[in-house]
């Protein structure tokens, strides 16, 4: 992929000011997104994958969260520059997002007609006299059967995998470039995980938008991504084409995280874990932050953060191991 | 000898567990109350041929049709002035209702609007707004409403604003819990995301979810509003006399409570059983819509 990215994220970092001290949530994070191709973000849970995602909308929890440094390109444009006035016309229009719990993203007393055609008049790019049959177009877009009735229906009628669905469809009814999906298949059942990671591959096959899949589960990057960035303690500690990371994964974290998804092949005793917590965000460990679980830790991964290093083309990580001795 | 083994007879299902409360049945007696007195409301001059107002002093202090020197012609007795106790209720119930509906529409909206503000925005608008509502039911109202009846005259518009001042403190304590849990859901977020402004969010997401408590917090405060007024006019900062109002009557008649105790307590009865009605009728809906019962 030669052309400009579509997204270019450099050296974000948002900070979260609590009463006291200061939690630096997502602490120079640089990554870019192209056109029509989905980034796993993966990461524990705490890790900062969230707080980027809303960093990118600029919709950090305020007055908390602040984001104190770090450009966010978009087509050319660095959003941080932007007003809050702007920010709301990028909204929705160029980037949008889905939660990871159906149940509560949905209004539970507005019909899903209304919340649809909601959505679809505030990009104001509809007659308001072709709102319906659009609002339609999308439930059938994302596949929902008998899409007129659906209209009529509240939330509380529809199943999981039917409500992720029309979250989806209210994503998409701006037409959006990037799709921020924050782990959308955790809340639904196993079997209808896969058909709605499908569903959102075909959507993209569609639009060209590009995706930025937040999750937790090695087994949806697999299915869904192009590339991967792994994230630990609120930096970006490996990315690169997803084969190339699971084949070859660098970082030893990496490596620690995929051997702990359990093969299905072999029968397996006792499940491998990942030795000790991730750290206090509050106070991170001085140089490498995952010195204090790593196997490999060497004096120098106390004293200072290594830097990002290739492994192979378009694959880094940052770990001391990459340096030469 | 057999013996057979003693039978466990197990008590049938529907016993053990009593329904969800609420499955209550409609409060009927409540209903009928509550209809009765709007519809004595609505139809006062076709229910009685008297004035409400007009003296008569020939007729003066008849007691109720049951008593000793009762007539049909004035069912329920005259007071000092020789009027109809019956009609006045009539046009009392009047005045009662549109007091209500009058304050519950200002107190009430201004709260709900203070109170969506508030959880809303939060940070030091809701800290401020909070503080004036604390400071709002800090306040002795019945003092509050005499000094406004004495600064303004006596009259609907006072007696309105005086009892909104009551109610819209409370409403806006209330509805701001409400947003306060709302506001952390995730279609309030998704809302924000496709670009949604404060306003529109308030409107569209927030409002229609609230609505639920708010028409219960009405119905709850109907009994309320009946009795301040009564309250306010039996102090004489309510409605000006001739009007007929229940409060007014029950002071009116206070004078003769031992000879002519049908001035007074009639209208009593009256204040009682309307603000029990609506009070038994508020709390059914508040069992009927709560959304933590709801899901069940």
């Amino acid at each position: 992929m030669s052309q400009a990215p579509l997204l270019e994220v450099r050296d974000l970092h948002t900070y979260l000011f609590p009463r006291r001290g200061v939690i630096r949530a997502v602490d120079g994070v640089s990554f870019t997104l192209h056109r029509g191709e989905t980034l796993g973000l993966v990461g524990e849970s705490g890790c900062g994958k969230t707080m980027t995602a809303l960093s990118l909308l600029r919709l950090v929890p305020q007055p908390v969260a602040r984001i104190v440094k770090g450009e966010i390109w978009l087509e050319g444009e660095d959003l941080l520059q932007k007003s809050e006035r702007e920010m709301r016309r990028i909204r929705g229009r160029k980037i949008a997002m889905i939660l990871q719990d159906p149940q509560t993203s949905l209004n539970p007393v507005l019909t899903v007609g209304t919340q649809l055609i909601e959505a679809l008049a505030l990009q104001g790019r509809e007659a308001s006299s072709r709102l319906v049959a659009r609002a339609v177009e999308l439930l059938q877009r994302v596949r929902v059967a008998d899409a007129a009735r659906r209209l009529r229906h509240y939330p509380h009628q529809l199943s999981g995998g039917m409500k992720q669905r029309v979250v989806g469809a209210i994503a998409m009814a701006g037409n959006p470039q990037v799709l921020i999906a924050d782990e959308p298949t955790t809340a639904l059942d196993v079997t209808i995980q896969l058909q709605y990671l499908n569903l959102l591959k075909e959507l993209q096959a569609q639009t060209a938008m590009a995706l930025l899949f937040i999750t937790h589960d090695f087994g949806v990057v697999a299915h869904t991504c192009d590339r991967v960035a792994v994230m630990y303690a609120g930096r970006i500690v490996e990315s690169g084409p997803v084969r190339a990371v699971f084949n070859r994964p660098a970082h030893p974290y990496t490596q620690a995280l995929i051997a702990a998804v359990p093969s299905l092949d072999e029968p397996v005793e006792r499940l491998d874990t990942i030795e000790g917590q991730p750290p206090a965000p509050e106070a991170f460990p001085a140089g490498c932050r995952f010195h204090p679980r790593c196997p490999y830790a060497e004096p120098r991964c106390h004293q200072d953060y290594p830097p990002t290093l290739p492994v192979a083309d378009g694959h880094t990580a940052a770990c001391w191991r990459l340096a030469a001795p | 000898m057999l013996k057979t083994p003693p039978q466990r007879v197990e008590p049938p299902l529907a016993r053990q567990e009593p329904g969800p409360r609420g499955r209550r049945s409609l409060p009927w007696t409540s209903l009928f109350i509550i209809a009765a007195m709007v519809f004595v409301a609505l139809f006062a001059p076709l229910l009685t041929p008297h004035s409400p107002i007009d003296q008569s002093l020939p007729n003066k202090l008849r007691p109720p049709f049951w008593q000793e020197g009762g007539t049909l012609t004035y069912p329920l007795g005259t007071d000092t002035f020789g009027r109809d106790i019956f009609t006045r209720l009539c046009y009392g119930a009047r005045v009662s209702l549109l007091v209500a509906a009058c304050a519950l529409l200002v107190g009430g909206g201004v709260g709900l609007v203070i109170g969506i503000l508030a959880g809303y925005l939060g940070g030091r608008v809701d800290s401020l707004l909070m503080r004036l509502v604390d400071a709002a039911l800090a306040f002795p109202t019945i003092l509050f409403a005499l000094l406004l009846a004495v600064t303004m005259g006596q009259g609907l518009r006072t007696l309105v604003i005086a009892v909104s001042l009551i109610l819209w403190a409370r409403f806006a304590r209330v509805i701001r819990g409400e947003v306060l849990a709302l506001k952390t859901r995730d279609f309030i977020a998704l809302a924000t995301v496709h670009g949604c402004s404060h306003l529109r969010i308030m409107a569209v997401h927030i409002l229609p979810n609230v609505l639920n408590t708010f028409v219960i917090l009405l119905t709850l405060h109907v009994g309320v509003v009946i009795l301040a007024e009564a309250s306010l006019s039996f102090l004489g900062a309510g409605i000006p006399p001739p009007m007929p109002s229940w409060g007014l009557m029950v002071a009116e008649g206070r004078g003769k409570i031992a000879s002519a105790w049908w001035i007074s307590l009639l209208p009593g009865i009256a204040i009682t059983l309307v603000v029990l009605a609506f009070n038994l009728f508020g709390d059914w809906l508040r069992d009927r819509l709560d959304p933590k019962l709801r899901q069940l």
